[in-house]
């Protein structure tokens, strides 16, 4: 482990010190503002990828996983990428990450669009070299374990999927080799995530990287007659190589049961309390959009959303991001005209893009890029998002739990959060004896000044640059509280906890924002030298 | 000042609103912490049936700490004791009086002997403890067709009584009946004990409704309530608060004329006259006294002006 890392820091516009050079990773900027970006000169695109033309009827296929990285030309210090669609199911990152650790491969950067619960093994590949840079939107498990303890040598960028998509495109984190897993796919590469047995719905986050990397290779356990039909989600002219597997997950971890409406009445009240500012904001219109998530609150969220367009005829335009069954239900009754699905949640979507031709598939770009010519996240009215700690400035961590260690992901949060008119984050205002709403959050992952309010089942707390909308919560009779208030409110049941200590000398993670300027620094969870065990 | 603030002002028989009355399990710390967020205008913290025999000297201990430290804002709050046939019952008392909880409710009451005889319990722990004598009420729980045929005797068996309850659940055990949907098995009893408890100048709280799945049922039932003069209504689960607030809406025409009434009462008493009229009619005070309590429930659905009333 590399103790003192002698990085320089500054402070940017949120107080936060972030470095301004990792070696290993190069120059970064501090975060200014939101929309910062739009005031700068044009952005400089780095890099194109390699054309090589194939002959006629040039044979993609094989079931031989090291044959597929030799041709690939991977080397070491190079950057391989996967997608995150097979969830807690997925079986490509191991069975590959295996292979190259086997085959002696060293030194590689790892760039899937986020890591879930099931991919614990790519701590192991820290320890053993295979692994040394990490680009992610979340690192759970021991995964984020290994991370906060400091096994990283250099320090992982975490990003939102519209991060992400920016960072590919604008060629800033070029993939040299994408992994992609394909639920159904034919002999020349063309795939689609709906149908096939490890099903996942959109395929969104592998088309960015099938059109960026400059070798992508097609994982499928499921080969079908060509072409493949009646859908494509990624087209066989961006495929170099189909690699036939035994399995690519465990569709039970895939596509799991229809998510329920919550029953627990805390999250009812929270989903409440932010239905009522959501009807009370007046953006419940014909036309309008609206993005919920599939866990807790959220989707009670929508529940009571739901109930309310019926009773007042209100047909919206679009939801969007990460879709779950209850969303497509709206679709399917007429709530909405459509669905734009960047990651399909649980089993009630896989088929239902096939069969709806308004269930429509986007990619992560499409969703939420800030510099391409127009993203869906930007288009969006309506967000209700999850956080794990918020501060009394609005700045939400969805990063780190309360021992310090990375626990999350970043997700589509940050790109929607700007995005949206109404941004409301939604949590308990208290967990496990643990009070939600800290002075500083731990890591800044969204910026307060794009989350419009905070609520829980205590009460809604407007932030204050929303004059309108705390005046129509208040017009509404709604339970308005002063975040401070209500912060203050929660302490005297739960006490102040005494926050985790860091190794501040000791950078393990930076968060990037969509822009690719620094929105904070996570650090090494433990004392730092010198203030070892008495 | 707003006309419903005069006039709740002006209401010296106010008492705190008791809609809803939300039963949760003395056993469940991580429920009764969110007391407050669930809206609920009381809680009934319960000892009795939610809590298993090996759980009860824990659920006593927790639900006094809670009483005495937490802060439950608006909400009233009342505790659930185990019955005077039961080895708990003196321990419940002497353990929860203390704590000054606005009241308990007393299970199982047959006869006024049973609400004397807590009251004389009760009476014994508020001085032991220095605490303002009768500070805390009894809500008496009538469940026995004895119980229920004794309604009034035991609404008048002690100043303390502020309260009689309907307990449905062992009342159709009683009766050899099943619960119905509808319910009628329980009308006369019903009946009863608003009557009794009226007759005595007390509240009265219905029972529970059991299928938290059912929420048309529960509006249906939470309404019958209302109409037959119940003061409020128990919840089993917070989701089903909501729905009796609902029920208590007050009607919008009986709402606009009780602004006009008291608006007259205002005129009547500036100009020094003793006789009120109303859109014609002669109006009288117990018509005026349901008025102020009108006025004062529709506060609680953000109605402090005639133009409120959608």
């Amino acid at each position: 482990m590399n103790a003192g890392q002698n990085l320089k820091m500054v402070k940017n516009a949120l107080g936060r010190e972030v470095p301004v050079e990792i070696p290993g990773l190069g120059k970064f900027e501090p975060y200014v503002s939101p929309f910062d970006y739009l005031g700068r000169a044009l952005f400089r695109t780095q890099e194109t990828r390699p054309i090589r033309p194939r002959e006629p009827r040039h044979d993609k296929v094989t079931d031989d996983i090291r044959k597929a990285v030799e041709r690939s030309g991977l080397e070491n210090g190079m950057t391989i990428s996967f997608h995150h669609h097979l969830r807690n199911g997925d079986a490509v990152v191991p069975a590959v990450l295996k292979a190259l650790s086997e085959m002696g491969f060293k030194d590689l950067s790892l760039a899937p669009s986020s890591l879930s619960d099931s991919h614990d093994m790519v701590a192991d590949y820290f320890r053993n070299g295979l692994v040394t840079r990490l680009f992610s939107s979340g690192a759970r498990g021991e995964v984020g374990r290994a991370i906060s303890a400091g096994e990283l040598d250099i320090p992982v960028v975490l990003r939102s999927h519209g991060g992400r998509a920016r960072a590919v495109e604008q060629g800033e984190m070029p993939i040299d080799v994408a992994f992609l897993a394909a639920p159904l796919c034919d002999k020349y590469g063309n795939m689609t995530g709906s149908g096939g047995r490890s099903a996942c719905g959109s395929l969104g986050y592998a088309q960015v990287d099938a059109r960026h990397a400059r070798h992508v290779i097609a994982v499928t356990d499921s080969l079908t007659d060509y072409p493949l039909r009646p859908r494509i989600s990624v087209p066989q002219y961006l495929v170099d190589q189909v690699l036939v597997v035994d399995s690519i997950g465990d569709p039970s971890k895939i596509a799991t049961g229809a998510a329920r409406i919550s029953r627990n009445p805390v999250d009812l009240r929270i989903a409440r309390n932010a239905f009522d500012l959501i009807a009370a904001s007046g953006l419940l219109t014909n036309g309008c959009s609206f993005q919920v998530g599939a866990g807790g609150a959220s989707l009670a969220v929508a529940a009571y959303v739901k109930d309310y367009m019926k009773e007042n005829r209100i047909k919206g335009a679009f939801g969007l991001g990460g879709m779950s069954g209850y969303m497509i239900e709206m679709l399917e009754q007429g709530y909405f005209e459509a669905m734009l699905d960047v990651q399909s949640f649980d089993s009630a979507v896989t088929d239902s893009m096939t069969r709806n031709p308004n269930h429509i598939e986007i990619d992560a770009s499409c969703y939420a890029n800030p510099f391409n010519k127009g993203c869906t996240a930007h288009n969006l009215d309506i967000v209700v998002l999850a956080a794990l700690d918020i501060d009394v400035d609005f700045n939400v961590d969805i990063q780190t739990g309360h021992d310090g260690v990375l626990r999350g992901a970043i997700g589509g949060h940050p790109d929607t959060a700007a995005g949206a008119k109404l941004a409301v984050v939604v949590a308990p205002s208290f967990r496990g004896g643990v009070p939600t709403i800290k002075e500083r959050v731990t890591t800044v992952c969204t910026p307060g000044e794009t989350i419009d309010a905070f609520v829980t089942e205590r009460g809604i707390c407007v932030n204050p640059r929303r004059e309108d909308l705390l005046a129509s919560a208040r017009a509404a009779r709604l339970p308005v509280k002063d975040i401070r208030e209500l912060k203050e409110e929660v302490e005297k049941l739960t006490g102040v906890p005494d926050p985790p200590e860091f190794d501040r000398s000791r950078v393990v993670a930076v968060i990037e924002n969509r822009d690719g300027t620094l929105l904070d620094t996570a650090r090494a969870v433990g004392p730092g030298p010198g203030r070892g065990l008495v | 000042m707003k006309a419903a603030a005069r006039a709740e002002k002006k209401d010296e028989k106010k008492r705190r609103p008791c809609r809803s009355m939300l039963y949760m399990p003395g056993n469940n710390p991580g429920m009764m912490q969110h007391v407050p967020a669930f809206g609920a205008d009381s809680v009934l913290l319960d000892l009795e049936d939610a809590v298993s025999d090996r759980e009860k000297d824990a659920a006593r201990h927790l639900v006094s700490r809670f009483v005495g430290e937490i802060d439950f804002g608006d909400t009233l709050v009342t505790v659930r004791v185990n019955g005077a046939d039961t080895p708990w019952f003196q321990k419940d008392l002497e353990e929860v009086i203390p704590a000054a909880p606005a009241a308990v409710r007393v299970p199982k009451c047959h006869s006024p002997e049973d609400v004397k005889h807590a009251d004389d319990l009760i009476g014994r722990i508020e001085r032991e403890h220095g605490m303002l004598p009768g500070g805390v009420k009894i809500h008496a729980m009538l469940e026995t067709a004895h119980g229920i045929e004794q309604a009034f005797e035991i609404a008048r068996a002690s100043e303390r009584v502020e309260a009689l309850t309907l307990g449905g659940q062992d009342l159709t055990a009683d009766l050899g009946v099943q619960k119905t949907r509808d319910g009628v098995e329980l009308f006369y009893a019903r009946g009863r004990v608003v009557m009794a408890a009226k007759a005595a100048g007390l509240m009265a709280f219905d029972t529970v409704w059991t299928d938290i799945d059912d929420m048309e049922g529960l509006k249906a039932e939470a309404k019958l309530a209302v109409q037959m003069g119940f003061t409020g209504k128990a919840a089993i689960h917070p989701s089903q608060v909501e729905a009796i607030h609902e029920a208590y809406r007050p009607d919008p025409k009986e709402l606009r004329r009780a602004f006009r009434i008291i608006g007259a009462a205002e005129r009547a008493e500036r100009e020094g006259k003793g006789v009120i009229s109303v859109d014609g009619r002669m109006v009288d005070g117990p018509v005026v006294t349901r008025a102020f309590s009108l006025i004062g429930l529709g506060r609680l659905y953000g109605i402090e002006e005639e133009e409120d009333i959608r």
